[in-house]
């Protein structure tokens, strides 16, 4: 029986490392890798790993466009998960409050999810196409102009006073239903006798979501703020599809300049920057919570 | 009865949600139902006068400068599916291994992996194409196989590491007293018990590998090898625009995910909640 035990510890081990050493190469080896080619001079076709220092990182902040895609990021990702976060408990909410047909409502609201961003981006492509004062509106303005609200009308993803803005429309519309999916999940697992308890308390209706549900919910917020905001960082193909950098770089994003820096204009090195300063910010948001979760794993 | 009033403003604000979700399918389906005499930007609201499927005839195969989009969506099942099952079949193998032969380090190692799950791919790119042009499958489906099971590996060991640990510990413990060892546990309880998990896990690894584009456009840059999603993007990019066409093969590319999404949701469901760890 020990010798059993001791037996498939080693199988278990022997079974886990082949997973083990292809996570170990291609995540880990490959950051690695991405971090050195990031310091060295490497911005032609051909391979040059000569160290070059830190010359990449400032050649990308000198460069404008770059903070310019710092900076549409940072609006894509407050717009998109502050808005998600906002709209899905809205909809949940709604949804919760025994609705008839409340499966088919939730699967219209969740169905967006199962497409590829660039189907999204290419629907939405032609939706926000403003069309122009000489030819007529199209899309989006058209249908506000038949609503009789054609002071709403802008330029989209064509002004670049708006750019990204409209690209996190399209990530709303896609991702808000999942949101929705688990404030509905959660919403059905808090107790009735907890509301019924706080109403006798004399709560009104709006206190019991602020000072009861909410505050229960919070594992939900915070599971949801980081799937959002994973996905939200990396976003490329929805750009690519929907917009492309767009006037003066307007709905332009690091990844999608990392990509064209690097697989078009063949410059490795500073693309590979790009690539660490992405993934450095996506840390600051997933290794506290991974260790968050591996403590609370340990603990149970 | 006072409740009314309320009841229909609820139903009201419910419906008009619906209508934000529902009106790019609207645009998708009558669009692409229309012939390209009749696709007019300045009328693209109204219902197509007549009804004629020669837009998906062209998405599908082409002709007037397309390039159709039939071998592309091959291309794309000739990846998911190999991608997919073998996905599954490790992350069962290591799901079942992390949940139930906790050897030294599991932890450390099972969050190192997950971590693999949040990165920017930007961050792999450039030694991914070295390491696959080394290895002679650059530019190939297989190549595009290999890089979604490797980077598959967290997701799906992730959803059976839960999966199977709800499997009732008693049941574990009968068959190691009846000399059941750690594969004879796997084959014997664990596996007859995997079917939900499964389909949770294929469900998801299907839709994802089927939308990506990142992996796709990066290491399939040979058209004759691109998956759908690339395929689409290029002939939505493409310099004559016609949007009856792109709208059909936008539809055609959304449709095996959306299909799954519409028959299989439960699952579709369940795979979402278990992506987002334990929320």
């Amino acid at each position: 029986m020990r010798l059993r035990l001791k037996l498939d510890a080693i199988l278990s081990v022997l079974l886990i490392l082949p997973s083990a050493l292809a996570i170990l190469l291609f995540v880990y080896g490959f950051i690695g890798f991405t971090g050195y080619v990031s310091f060295s001079n490497w911005n032609r076709l051909v391979p040059d790993y000569s160290f070059g220092g830190t010359a990449n990182y400032l050649r990308l902040f000198q460069n404008p466009r770059f903070p310019i895609t710092l900076r549409n990021l940072g609006v894509f990702t407050g717009l998109f998960v502050g808005g998600s976060l906002v709209l899905g408990f809205l909809l949940a909410v709604l949804l919760d409050r025994r609705i008839k047909a409340e499966g088919l409502f939730r699967s219209v609201y969740l169905y967006p999810l199962a497409l590829s961003f660039i189907v999204t981006g290419v629907v939405w492509r032609w939706l926000l196409n403003p069309g122009s004062p000489q030819m007529g509106s199209t899309g989006i303005n058209l249908l506000l102009e038949m609503m009789g609200l054609g002071y709403l009308k802008t330029g989209w993803y064509t002004d670049p006073r708006i750019g990204i803005i409209a690209v996190a429309i399209a990530a709303l519309w896609q991702m808000s239903g999942y949101v929705m999916a688990m404030y509905l999940a959660g919403l059905r697992g808090i107790p009735e006798e907890l509301r019924e308890a706080a109403r006798v308390d004399g709560a009104s209706e709006l206190q019991i979501y602020r000072f009861v549900i909410l505050p229960l919910l919070r594992p939900i917020t915070f599971g949801a703020m980081i799937v959002l905001g994973h996905i939200s960082l990396k976003i490329y193909d929805l750009v690519v599809a929907m917009t492309g950098p767009g006037p003066g770089f307007s709905c332009d994003v690091p990844a999608y300049f990392m990509w064209e820096l690097t697989f078009r204009a063949n410059r490795f090195a500073q693309g590979a920057g790009i690539a660490i300063i992405l993934l450095a910010i996506v840390s600051l948001l997933i290794v506290p919570y991974l260790r968050y979760s591996l403590r609370r794993e340990v603990e149970a | 009865m006072k409740v009314r009033p309320l009841r229909l403003l609820l139903y009201l604000v419910l419906i008009a949600f619906a209508l934000y979700y529902l009106i790019p399918v609207y645009v998708l389906v009558v669009t692409s139902l229309k012939s390209f005499a009749e696709v007019n930007l300045y009328r693209m609201w109204d219902l197509p006068r007549s009804f004629s499927l020669e837009s998906f005839r062209r998405a599908l195969f082409g002709g007037m400068g397309y390039h159709g989009l039939a071998p592309n969506l091959w291309n794309s099942v000739l990846m998911v599916v190999p991608a997919t099952l073998i996905s599954a079949a490790l992350g069962s193998l290591n799901g079942y291994i992390f949940a139930r032969w906790r050897f030294r380090g599991a932890n450390i190692l099972f969050t190192l992996a997950l971590f693999g799950m949040f990165i920017p791919y930007q961050s792999i790119l450039i030694p991914l194409v070295q390491v696959l042009k080394t290895i002679g499958v650059y530019g190939t489906i297989p190549g595009l196989i290999l890089t979604h099971v490797i980077y598959g590996i967290p997701i799906t060991t992730l959803i059976f590491r839960n999966y199977y640990a709800t499997v009732p510990k008693e049941l574990v413990e009968a068959a190691r007293i009846d000399g059941a060892g750690l594969l004879g546990v796997y084959r014997r309880v664990m596996l007859p018990l995997s079917m939900p998990g499964f389909a949770v896990v294929l469900i998801w690894q299907f839709t994802s590998i089927w939308n990506d584009f990142l992996f796709a456009v990066t290491v399939a840059q040979n058209p004759a090898v691109q998956p759908v999603t690339v395929a689409l993007n290029n002939l939505a990019g493409s310099y004559i625009v016609e949007w009856n066409v792109q709208m059909a093969g936008a539809l055609l590319a959304a449709l095996p995910t959306l299909l799954v999404y519409i028959f299989l949701g439960r699952y579709f469901m369940r795979g979402l909640l278990a992506g987002s760890l334990k929320g």
